[in-house]
């Protein structure tokens, strides 16, 4: 590692980006950020309108790109019925027409999950900073780049002055030592400290992920990781930049070439934290005691490992007790019950958290030659997923096992396509959310890797994916 | 944005939750109603409503409809960035969620909309929520003092200097924003120049 020049204190990431896009700083304390990627979907409905009313043009049109993903219809795309599903894509279609946008409209090629498409394209870059009207945008992190989630006000800002306000976060080190056992990977580790620290735990903080078993993910694994830093309560989350990284982007349609690839390598190789930096709050895990986890309640928090047993309320404290009690009951399991063996109705592979080709691989490895025992979904994260899936032939094997191979979309993580759980029934999920209602009115989510899910859908229950990847990774 | 508020004065309910995420504060199927048609009726839908549409007597805000202080327990509207779920609650009326702790993109979507994230410790919420729980009480928030006053007790709370000028004022930030063209025009000449690649060719 480089030292810092004597002058100036040893930075953080963070403090790097954030410096680098600070345009002003106001007396209240709040500072107007320069926005390099501005990421648009059906649901930025609300900001257009806002936009419309004041009669303002897009402030840069070149750094906003528009992405039909919550409400893609998974099936039946050429005769989609009249109606909301429809009007929200057209309404997106033509906001982004009339600004002069690239659209990553149903028919094109590159169509996607916002989040998927981004990194993808190579319209996430380290060093930036990436807006979208959507929790899911601390995905983007993942790239060393300041990537926060922000609703539909701060969506017609952006879109009208390509800037944005917000007071500076708090910094917080996630340091993941040692190595994840086998068939343990991002979304085990992001539930594991969310289920330590809390769905708040994170709260007006900034997350940098660290250590060995942070820089031993692919870029698919830290996409996962700093995904999932909102629902531990973090305002965005990080992995700083290295090889890996610089590998996964290069040649990507929308990353820079030639000369200006090499300048931007050199650049973004300067933008790790320096030796000596100081966090607000430092936190470390040790990968080793993670295993394969589970959602067993309606927060992200509620989660255990596979192993486990749901909490008997009658043994906790009164305040968690109560709570305890509620989750149990909308979930439909009783007091100190075992995870392991709970039976499941259906499945869902996909969603920014785990739609991408790896998670693809690693379920196809554990489906490969097996029948699932329940109906089940899986919907890439993008069109480009999907085609290079089908190229390895994964999608014979879901489908040989009885699961649907659907387009490329939001899908049954937020069912606003319609792709719903029905009230009662209970989904294994490589989604990222387990709240009430989520998946449809009363749906039980259960969250867990794609690697799970293919064997909750192997077994019909939920269970340890462990054995059945034994002589398969 | 809203006009802007010092004080306010309306009916304090208790909703004895934690976690009250954003998928509950608006399940997504209502989301791509146009703002116009008003969110009030959204909210909370499915704690309010049965299967079948019918209002659930019961739930607090079907009994106090004229509420505008809901006083909730912690990670209150954690989740999605969908500022619907701030509408919701600000078209059905309610000015101040009181809550030992907030999801920090509610919290900024509530104050670009006028509505206070009142943020008060764990052992005062648990205070208010047990004086509440058999009726609703009359409840005095003052944004200047930083002083929320209800059976009688007053709570003092912190407040970002942000936040409360802009709930205060009613600032619209884009126009803010706007009066800075030249820092930002200026910023933008030296991004191009350092980073050519965020302008793609």
């Amino acid at each position: 590692m480089t030292q810092a020049p004597a002058a100036t204190a040893p930075a953080t990431l963070f403090d790097k980006l954030w410096q680098a896009h600070e345009i002003t700083r106001r007396a209240d304390g709040a500072s107007l950020l320069w926005v390099d990627r501005h990421l648009v979907h059906e649901g930025s409905h609300h900001a257009f309108a806002k936009l419309a009313a004041r009669g303002a043009p897009v402030a840069e049109p070149q750094l906003t790109y528009a992405v039909v993903d919550h409400y893609a219809p998974t099936r039946g795309r050429d005769a989609i019925p009249a109606g909301d599903i429809r009007r929200m894509i057209e309404t997106l279609g033509q906001n982004a027409h009339r600004h002069g946008l690239r659209l990553f409209g149903l028919r094109d090629p590159d169509q996607g999950i916002v989040h998927v498409v981004g990194p993808e394209q190579g319209l996430t870059l380290p060093g930036f900073t990436v807006n979208c009207g959507d929790s899911h945008t601390s995905t983007h992190g993942a790239f060393g780049a300041l990537a926060f989630g922000i609703g539909a006000t701060e969506v017609a800002h952006v879109l009208a002055t390509q800037t944005i306000w917000q007071m500076r976060p708090k910094t917080m080190r996630i340091t993941v030592v040692g190595q994840l056992g086998p068939a343990v990977g991002a979304k085990d580790l992001a539930l594991h400290w969310i289920a330590r620290l809390g769905a708040d735990g994170a709260r007006g903080h900034a997350i940098e992920y660290a250590g060995p078993a942070v820089r031993a993910l692919s870029m698919e694994g830290r996409m996962t990781l700093c995904n999932l830093s909102i629902e531990g309560g973090a305002r965005l989350g990080m992995v700083a930049p290295d090889d890996t990284t610089f590998a996964y982007l290069k040649g990507r349609p929308f990353a820079p070439a030639g000369a200006d690839w090499a300048r931007a390598v050199a650049l973004w190789a300067r933008l790790p934290s320096d030796d000596g930096a100081q966090f607000d709050r430092e936190v470390e895990i040790d990968a080793s005691d993670i295993a394969p986890t589970v959602t067993w309640g309606t927060s992200p928090e509620e989660a255990l490992p596979i192993t486990g047993h749901v909490p008997n309320p009658a043994q906790l404290p009164p305040a968690r007790a109560a709570r305890a009690s509620e989750a149990l009951d909308y979930m439909g399991l009783s007091a100190g019950q075992a995870l392991q063996g709970v039976a499941v109705d259906q499945v869902f592979i996909g969603s920014c958290t785990n739609g991408r080709i790896e998670d693809l691989r690693l379920a196809a490895k554990v489906l490969q030659g097996r029948r699932a025992k329940v109906p089940g979904l899986v919907a890439p994260g993008s069109a480009l997923v999907k085609a290079q899936a089908e190229a390895e032939g994964l999608d014979r094997i879901f489908t040989q096992a009885g699961l649907d191979w659907v387009e490329a979309g939001c899908s049954m993580c937020v069912g606003m396509n319609g792709d719903l759980v029905a009230p009662g029934k209970r989904c294994a999920s490589s989604t990222n959310r387990n709240f009430k209602g989520r998946q449809g009115r009363g749906a039980r989510t259960h969250l867990m890797s794609p690697a799970m899910v293919a064997a909750a859908a192997i077994t019909g229950t939920l269970c340890d994916v462990r054995p059945l990847l034994e002589g398969r990774v | 944005m809203s006009a802007g508020w010092t004080h306010h004065s309306g009916t304090a309910v208790a909703l004895d939750l934690e976690s009250v995420d954003t998928d509950q504060l608006i399940p997504a199927r209502f989301m791509s109603v146009p703002r116009v048609q008003g969110y009030g009726p959204y909210l909370l839908h499915d704690l309010r409503y049965d299967g079948a549409g019918q209002k659930l007597p019961d739930f607090v805000l079907n009994r106090h409809e004229g509420a505008s202080i809901l006083v909730a327990r912690r990670n209150f509207g954690s989740g999605s960035s969908r500022e619907a779920a701030v509408y919701a609650l600000v078209d059905f009326g309610m000015r101040v969620v009181v809550a030992p702790s907030f999801g920090d993109i509610f919290s900024a979507n509530a104050v670009n909309n006028g509505l206070l994230p009142l943020a008060l410790p764990e052992a005062d919420v648990d205070q208010i929520l047990a004086m509440l729980v058999a009726q609703p009480a009359e409840a005095r928030v003052d944004l200047q003092a930083g002083n929320l006053r209800i059976c009688g007790r007053d709570y003092a709370f912190q407040l970002p200097q942000v936040w409360r000028e802009k709930l205060m004022n009613g600032w619209d930030d884009i126009d803010l924003t706007t009066a800075r063209a030249p820092q930002i025009a200026a910023y933008k000449t030296a991004r191009r120049a350092s980073t050519p690649w965020v302008w793609p060719s």
